[in-house]
């Protein structure tokens, strides 16, 4: 996976709360068996006119000013609904590589860190200055400094945010779950050898 | 003594393989359930790094979003979802796993086949590709949804690292059976009402009290199912008669020795007195009403006997702006009485509500009645077996005489990944679990409600009151 380390770009604001997965990318682009290529399809039906091609000029990530940002900042309850990690290889593909929102749904905020995606949560107090700083001054941009944990723009703002050590470092360092996890291999094998051998069955007994 | 537990701290405690200070627990799976559309990615990620499913025996995969719910001997129309769904086929073979594919009798929605199959039984941690799986709690397991990572790391290890939820009660006081017309899918939305879809985020609840002991297990899946909604990182409620007289005898289920041995313990799994959740819930049943959704949330719901909301009765700026723009995309005015609103389709089906259970029910209500001609209504059976069931009951003949359309098994218009979508526009009552914008299709405006009260829904052509409905029905 793909560090984060620190990140400096440009700020687009969402500023709407309970952005679900089925905004951030509709059911019909599931369909693929890749991980890569959806960015295309990022908020496809706010994106797009009714002819799925024609850019929305409303749509507020479609402002010249926003283009090439690679960072959104974004309402409550982002990510809510299904657990589609579609969503986050979206917004990866789009380019987002950081989403600063007040709160998460869970699955969501689980499988950015999947994808080396920082997601920051702040003050809705914090996130609404910083959504009207981008709406404002477009092109406006934002340093983020994991190791640090701040976000600072040029004007002097300097933000601090937390963030779960062992996750922290995960994205830091962009280490890999599963060779984490094999290193426990015989740990895995005794706890399987005391289950109890009735337990899930998936296969019908001979 | 120990230390008085919570349901879920027992099944959690039983399932840590390792743990470290300031780590996420590695959680062992009991169950890993796959489907076509979560998947792909995961097995491609086996393949580059050489790694093999650790527990095929552990592993069931079915097809359900993608599938076509119509006749299953014609070719699959849309190219890229039948390569998908070949896409599993092929990962099945390859890494040995079971699956009930298209012409297999047992498939269907992955959340209807492993609890009518007894493979998802109380105590056990199990984890699916899909939001959904908080559905399987209603047996007593720890059941939650995971990413496509997620999943390739159950397939390569059949452990996940998850840090401690929190613990929620949410407790439905009363004396035993909901009042008339109320089901369990009314208790599930008038709590995300209540608690907003954010509510239990970062919590594992669990549904207590009298109302919910009386619930059967098809009732209990309703509620469990849609946990998610509420932003529930999983819910459950703790095995009790009901739950082991529903798995008893099921094909997968433990028999002879084996049963008394695993009845004895799923026994246990049960709060104990003295144990503390991080915080309680409190719903009173009496106060409990058929419930519709009028926004594009589940949490946008309201009796059906309110009116549609008027943004400007929020004082939070961001609970208005959302209630305004829920209001243009669902195209409803301020003041509005819900019952009364005309429809365009009834969908009666999903992980939701498609179970024996529910056909039974929306047979019983809809036997003699006519769809109304300005609508169309679907009926879509959540597994193969559930389809065969009826059939042996002769619940399709009631259903089409009134004019219902029958379909195979799927998830079908709950998320419109196949061809069953709503036209832009077009207003449908749904026995589903989302309401989002777009999620039965682009521009399409979906109000959840019970099964009831999609029936009567379907039959007079608008939202109505079922209490009412039913009462001016009886004999007739």
């Amino acid at each position: 996976m793909q560090p984060f380390v620190t990140l400096t770009g440009v700020a687009a604001p969402l500023d709407r709360a309970n952005v679900d997965t089925d905004q951030i990318i509709p059911k019909q682009f599931l369909k693929r068996i890749e991980r890569t290529g959806f960015g295309q399809f990022l908020f496809y039906d706010w994106r797009y006119e009714a002819d799925g091609v024609t850019p929305n000029p409303d749509f507020e990530l479609n402002a010249p000013a926003y283009e090439g940002a690679t960072i959104l900042v974004a309402g409550r309850n982002f990510g809510s609904g299904s657990s589609r990690e579609h969503a986050p290889w979206a917004l990866a593909d789009y380019g987002f590589r950081c989403i600063i929102t007040p709160s998460y749904a869970d699955i969501f905020f689980n499988n950015c860190f999947q994808n080396g995606i920082l997601p920051i949560i702040l003050p809705e107090e914090t996130v609404k200055q910083l959504i009207q700083k981008a709406q404002e001054q477009p092109g406006y941009e934002l340093t983020i400094d994991l190791p640090a944990q701040t976000i600072r723009d040029e004007e002097g703002l300097s933000i601090h945010f937390d963030i779960d050590p062992f996750r922290k470092n995960r994205l830091v360092h962009g280490l890999d779950d599963i060779g984490t996890t094999l290193q426990h291999e015989a740990e895995i094998t005794a706890f399987e050898q005391q289950r109890p051998k009735w337990s899930s069955r998936v296969q019908m007994p001979a | 003594m120990s230390k008085p537990r919570t349901l879920f701290e027992k099944i959690w405690d039983a399932h840590v393989v390792h743990q470290e200070e300031g780590q996420p627990a590695l959680l062992y799976v009991d169950l890993h359930l796959v489907h076509e559309v979560t998947s792909p990615q995961a097995f491609e990620g086996l393949r580059m790094t050489g790694r093999k499913v650790r527990r095929p025996d552990l592993t069931l995969a079915t097809m359900d979003h993608n599938v076509p719910t119509t006749d299953r001997s014609l070719p699959i129309v849309d190219q890229i979802s039948a390569k998908q769904m070949e896409t599993l086929t092929r990962n099945c073979e390859e890494f040995g796993v079971t699956l009930f594919g298209l012409d297999d009798p047992r498939q269907g929605i992955v959340h209807v086949i492993s609890p009518e199959l007894g493979i998802t039984q109380p105590g056990m941690t199990i984890v699916c590709g899909d939001s959904h799986t908080s559905t399987h709690g209603a047996f007593g397991s720890l059941a939650f949804g995971i990413g496509t990572s997620e999943v390739e790391h159950v397939l390569a290890t059949q452990t996940l690292p998850q840090s401690t939820p929190k613990t929620m009660e949410i407790r439905i006081e009363g004396d035993g059976p909901l009042p008339t017309g109320v089901t369990s899918k009314d208790i599930i939305l008038a709590i995300i009402g209540k608690i907003g879809t954010a509510g239990a985020t970062g919590y594992v609840v669990e549904y207590t009290g009298a109302p919910i002991r009386a619930l059967s297990m098809e009732s209990r899946m309703t509620i469990c199912n849609m946990s998610i909604e509420a932003g529930a990182r999983a819910g459950m409620i703790a095995p009790d008669e009901t739950t082991f007289n529903y798995l008893k005898g099921r094909p997968h289920a433990p028999q002879g020795a084996e049963w008394d041995e695993a009845v004895a313990y799923w026994r246990t799994l049960t709060t104990d007195e003295g144990a503390t959740y991080d915080t309680t819930v409190v719903l009173n049943a009496a106060d409990l009403a058929p419930q519709v959704t009028w926004g594009t949330n589940p949490g946008q719901v309201l009796p059906v006997t309110e009116r549609v909301p008027n943004p400007d009765d929020y004082t939070d700026p961001t609970d208005r702006n959302t209630t305004h723009r829920a209001l243009e995309y669902m195209g409803l005015e301020p003041g509005t009485p819900l019952e009364g609103l005309p429809l365009d389709r009834v969908f009666i089906g999903s992980c939701t509500n498609s179970r024996i259970e529910d056909l039974r029910l929306a047979a019983h209500l809809a036997d003699g009645k006519q769809v109304a001609s300005t609508l169309h209504a679907m009926v879509v059976p959540g597994s193969g077996a559930v389809k065969q069931q009826a059939e042996a009951e002769g619940l399709d003949k009631i259903f089409k005489a009134a004019g219902f359309e029958w379909r195979e098994a799927g998830c079908s218009m709950c998320l419109g990944m196949n061809p069953d979508t709503l036209a832009p526009g077009e207003r449908c009552a749904s026995t589903s679990n989302r309401n989002f914008e777009g999620r039965q299709g682009k521009g399409g405006r979906t109000h959840l409600v019970s099964v009831p009260m999609a029936v009567a829904a379907a039959i007079e052509g608008k939202l109505v009151d079922i209490r009412q409905w039913d009462k001016e029905n009886k004999g007739k």
